[in-house]
C-alpha cells in the first residue's frame, strides 16, 4: 500500500480549517461557534501531527504540541462555556447577534 | 488713643445676622428671624454711639483738630513694594457719623419692619437682605483705602437689587431691580477707571496716603498727574471726574437718576434704609472722603455743582406732577441730594470757605432723619390704604394720627422751617451757596420753595382733602411701627440743634457757624409761600389743581413725563445702541463664533458617522476584521516584503 502524500493530508487540514472558519463567521448560536473554534484547533494539530511524521521521523515535538492544544482547547472549552451561561442568564439567548449593546 | 477690635465687630455683626438668616432662616428661625436680626443690629448700633462718643468726646481731637485714626489695617493682596490691596477701618468725624447714621436709620427700619412685613412668606430672607445691606453700607463707610470702597460699594449695589426686586413675582419689581442694577453698574465703570488714574499716578490706594500726596505740589506723584493729560485735561481731574461719575450714578444724580424712581417698588422700608437715607447718599460721601482732592480740582468741583444744583431743580419740579406717593418721596429724595452735591461743590477746603462741606454733612445728617421718617411714614399709609396713589387717600388724619403729626413733622423738616433739623442744615447750604455763586444760590432758593410746595401737597392730599371711606379698620398697626416714628420725629425736631460744624469740617477744626438771622429770613419766608401756596390748593377738595395744570400745559405734561429722561435713555439704547453695536456683535457672535464651534462639531458628528458603523457591537464582523488582517499581513511578509 502505497503511501498517502503530505499534499492529501494538508489538503484536509486546510479544508478543516476553512469549515471551521466559515462555521465561525456565519453561524449566530455561540455553540455552534464554539464548534467551528475546536474545528480550526483540530487543523492545526493535524498539521503539526503530519509535519513531525513526515519531515522529522525521529522527533516528537509535534505530537508533543498537539497534546498541549488539546489540553488548552480543553480548558478554553470550560471557559467559553461558561461564558455562554453568562450570557444565556443576562439575554436569555446564545445568539450573539443579541449581545450587540457594546457599539460605539 | 486705643481702638480696639470691637469697631470691626460693628459691620461684622449684620453679616453675622445675614449668614445666619440666610442660611438658616427660611426652615428654622420663621418668626423668630426679625428678632434675631433686630437684636444684632441693636449691638451694632450701641457700639457705634459709643465709638462716636469716644471719638467725638474722649480722644478724637488732638489740639484743636480731629484726626484721622486707622483703627484696624491688615494687608489682603500685596501686588508690589508700591501697591497692595489692604482692608482696614478709618475713623474720622465724617465715617464716625456715618456709622451713627446708618446703624440708627437702619435699626429703625429694622423695627419698624417687624410689623411692617410680618406675615410675609420670605421674612427672614427680608431680614437676611437687610443684614446683609446693613454690613455693606457699614464697611463702605469706615473703608480706609479705594479699593475696599469699589468692592463694599458693590456689595450695596448686590443687596439694594436684592431688596428692590424682593416681590420677585411682580414684573415691574423684577425690572426695576434690573434697571437700579444697570444703571449703577453702568456708573461704577466711571468709579474704577477713576480709580485705577489715581491709583496708578498716585501709586497707592490708601485715601490717607493718597491725599498726602496728591494734595502736595512738590511731590512726584502731584507732578505726575497734574502733567499727564488726556484730550487738554489732566489726569487728576479725569480721575475725579470718573469717580464722581460713580457717586453720581449711586446717587441718583441727573443724568443718571432714572433708576430711582422705579426702585420704590420695593418694600417701603427698604426705600427708607436704602433708597433715601443711607446707600444713596455713598456719592455723596465719597466726594466728601476725597475732598482735599475735589478741592484742588477747580473743573471736578464745576461739575459736582453743575450736577447737583441741576438734579435738585429738576427733581423738585417733576416731584410736583407726580400721583404715586414714594416716587414723590423719590424725586424728593433726589433733589436732597442734589443739595448735598452742589454744597460740596460751592465748598472748598479749610476754614470758613469750608462751610459748604460742613453743610452737606449736615444735610446728610438731618435728611437721614425726616426722609426716612417721610417714608415710615409713606409706609404706615400704605400699609393702611392699600395704595400707593393719592387719588385713593383723603383725609386719613382721623385713622392714623401718630403718623399724621409725624409727616407733619418731616414736612416742616425738608421744607425748612424752624426751628425743625431741615431748617439748619438747609440755611447752611444755602449761605455756602450765597458766599460763592449768587446763580446757584438762587435756583437753590426757588427749589426750596418748590420743596415746600410739594412735600405740602403730599400731606394734604393724604392726610386732608377729600374724605376716604375706609372699610375695614385695623388702626396704624401694631407698637414696632410707631415706636421708630416716634423716635425718628423727635430726631427730625432736635437733630438740627447739634452744633455741627464742631464736629464735622473740611479740615477736622472746629468751624463757628454764624447764624445770621437777617439771612435766614428770605429762605423762610419762601418755603411758607410753598406751603400756603400748597394749602390753598390741596386743603380741600377742589377744582383748583386740575385748572392750574392744565392752563400750565406741556409743562405739566412734560413734568408729569418726568421730562421724558426714560424714553431718551430708551431711544439711545434700542435704537442707536442695540441697532449699531448689539445687533452686529450678535450676528458675529451666532454666525461666525457659534459658526465655526458648530462646524467643527458638525465636522466630527460626520465622521464619526462615517467610521463608528465598524463598532457594530458584532462579535463575528470583529472575527472577520481579525481575520481580514490576518490575511493581509501574511500577504505583505510572504510576497511584498522583498
Amino acid at each position: 500500500m502505497a503511501e498517502i502524500p503530505l499534499s492529501h493530508i494538508l489538503f484536509v487540514s486546510t479544508a478543516l480549517f476553512f469549515i471551521g472558519m466559515y462555521g465561525l463567521f456565519t453561524r449566530r448560536n455561540m455553540i455552534t461557534m464554539l464548534m467551528s473554534v475546536e474545528l480550526i484547533l483540530n487543523s492545526v494539530n493535524i498539521n503539526f501531527v503530519v509535519f513531525n511524521k513526515y519531515l522529522y521521523p525521529d522527533k516528537l515535538d509535534g505530537v508533543f504540541f498537539t497534546i498541549f492544544i488539546i489540553t488548552i482547547a480543553a480548558a478554553e472549552a470550560a471557559v467559553a462555556i461558561a461564558i455562554i451561561i453568562n450570557l444565556y442568564r443576562s439575554h436569555r439567548s446564545i445568539d450573539v447577534e443579541t449581545a450587540e449593546e457594546m457599539k460605539w | 488713643m486705643n481702638y480696639s477690635s470691637y469697631i470691626a465687630l460693628i459691620p461684622l455683626l449684620p453679616l453675622a445676622g445675614f449668614v445666619l438668616l440666610g442660611l438658616f432662616g427660611r426652615k428654622y428661625l420663621k418668626t423668630s428671624s426679625g428678632i434675631i436680626g433686630t437684636g444684632l443690629l441693636l449691638v451694632s448700633t450701641a457700639l457705634s454711639l459709643y465709638t462716636a462718643y469716644k471719638y467725638f468726646f474722649v480722644d478724637g481731637k488732638v489740639g484743636d483738630t480731629y484726626q484721622t485714626i486707622t483703627a484696624i489695617k491688615y494687608t489682603w493682596l500685596s501686588f508690589s513694594d508700591n501697591i497692595s490691596i489692604d482692608m482696614g477701618i478709618i475713623l474720622d468725624p465724617i465715617s464716625v457719623m456715618m456709622l451713627v447714621v446708618v446703624t440708627f436709620v437702619s435699626l429703625m427700619v429694622h423695627i419698624f419692619s417687624l410689623g411692617y412685613m410680618k406675615g410675609e412668606e420670605r421674612f427672614a430672607t427680608y431680614y437676611a437682605f437687610l443684614g446683609l445691606f446693613t454690613f455693606s453700607m457699614l464697611g463702605l463707610v469706615i473703608s480706609s483705602n479705594l479699593f475696599q470702597i469699589y468692592i463694599f460699594w458693590e456689595l450695596v449695589g448686590v443687596s439694594s437689587y436684592l431688596l428692590i426686586g424682593y416681590y420677585y413675582d411682580k414684573p415691574s419689581a423684577v425690572a426695576a431691580s434690573k434697571k437700579a442694577f444697570v444703571v449703577t453698574r453702568f456708573a461704577d465703570l466711571g468709579f474704577l477707571i477713576g480709580i485705577l488714574i489715581l491709583a496708578f499716578y498716585g501709586e497707592t490706594l490708601d485715601f490717607n496716603t493718597l491725599i498726602q500726596r496728591l494734595t502736595d505740589q512738590q511731590s512726584p506723584q502731584f507732578l505726575a498727574i497734574t502733567t499727564a493729560s488726556f484730550v487738554g485735561v489732566s489726569a487728576l481731574t479725569w480721575g475725579l471726574t470718573l469717580i464722581f461719575v460713580g457717586g453720581a450714578g449711586k446717587s441718583a444724580m441727573f443724568p443718571l437718576h432714572i433708576w430711582l424712581p422705579d426702585a420704590m417698588e420695593g418694600p417701603t422700608p427698604v426705600s427708607a434704609l436704602i433708597h433715601a437715607a443711607t446707600m444713596v447718599v455713598a456719592g455723596v460721601y465719597l466726594v466728601a472722603r476725597l475732598f482735599p482732592l475735589f478741592s484742588i480740582t477747580v473743573v471736578a468741583l464745576e461739575i459736582v455743582t453743575a450736577v447737583g444744583i441741576v438734579s435738585a431743580f429738576l427733581a423738585a419740579i417733576i416731584a410736583c406732577t407726580q400721583t404715586d406717593i414714594k416716587r414723590v418721596l423719590a424725586y424728593s429724595t433726589m433733589s436732597q441730594i442734589g443739595y448735598m452735591m452742589f454744597a460740596l461743590g460751592v465748598s472748598s477746603y479749610g476754614g470758613e470757605n469750608g462751610l459748604g462741606y460742613t453743610a452737606s454733612m449736615f444735610h446728610l445728617f438731618t435728611h437721614a432723619f425726616f426722609k426716612s421718617l417721610l417714608f415710615l411714614g409713606a409706609g404706615v399709609v400704605i400699609h393702611f390704604i392699600h395704595s400707593n396713589e393719592i387719588k385713593d387717600m383723603g383725609g386719613l388724619r382721623k385713622y392714623l394720627p401718630i403718623t399724621n403729626i409725624s409727616f407733619l413733622v418731616a414736612c416742616f423738616a425738608i421744607a425748612g422751617i424752624p426751628p425743625f433739623a431741615g431748617f439748619f442744615s438747609k440755611e447752611e447750604i444755602l449761605l455756602a451757596a450765597s458766599h460763592s455763586n449768587k446763580i446757584v444760590f438762587w435756583i437753590a432758593l426757588i427749589t426750596s420753595g418748590l420743596t415746600a410746595f410739594y412735600m405740602f401737597r403730599l400731606y394734604f392730599s393724604i392726610f386732608w382733602n377729600k374724605q376716604t371711606d375706609v372699610q375695614h379698620h385695623h388702626g396704624e398697626g401694631p407698637v414696632s411701627m410707631k415706636l421708630p416714628l416716634i423716635i425718628l420725629t423727635l430726631c427730625s425736631i432736635f437733630a438740627g440743634l447739634i452744633p455741627f460744624g464742631e464736629y464735622v469740617s473740611s479740615d477736622g477744626k472746629t468751624l463757628e457757624s454764624h447764624f445770621d438771622l437777617m439771612f435766614s429770613i428770605l429762605p423762610v419766608i419762601i418755603g411758607v409761600l410753598g406751603i400756603l401756596l400748597a394749602t390753598w390748593m390741596y386743603r380741600k377738595e377742589s377744582n383748583k389743581p386740575a385748572q392750574i395744570s392744565n392752563s400750565l400745559g406741556g409743562l405739566y405734561k412734560a413734568a408729569y413725563r418726568k421730562f421724558y429722561i426714560d424714553e431718551i435713555y430708551l431711544f439711545i439704547t434700542k435704537k442707536i445702541i442695540f441697532n449699531l453695536i448689539g445687533r452686529p456683535a450678535a450676528w458675529i457672535d451666532r454666525n461666525i463664533v457659534d459658526g465655526l464651534m458648530n462646524g467643527i462639531a458638525n465636522t466630527t458628528a460626520a465622521a464619526s458617522g462615517w467610521i463608528k458603523g465598524i463598532q457594530s457591537g458584532k462579535v463575528q464582523s470583529y472575527a472577520i476584521y481579525f481575520f481580514g488582517g490576518i490575511v493581509a499581513l501574511a500577504i505583505v511578509f510572504l510576497y511584498l516584503w522583498k
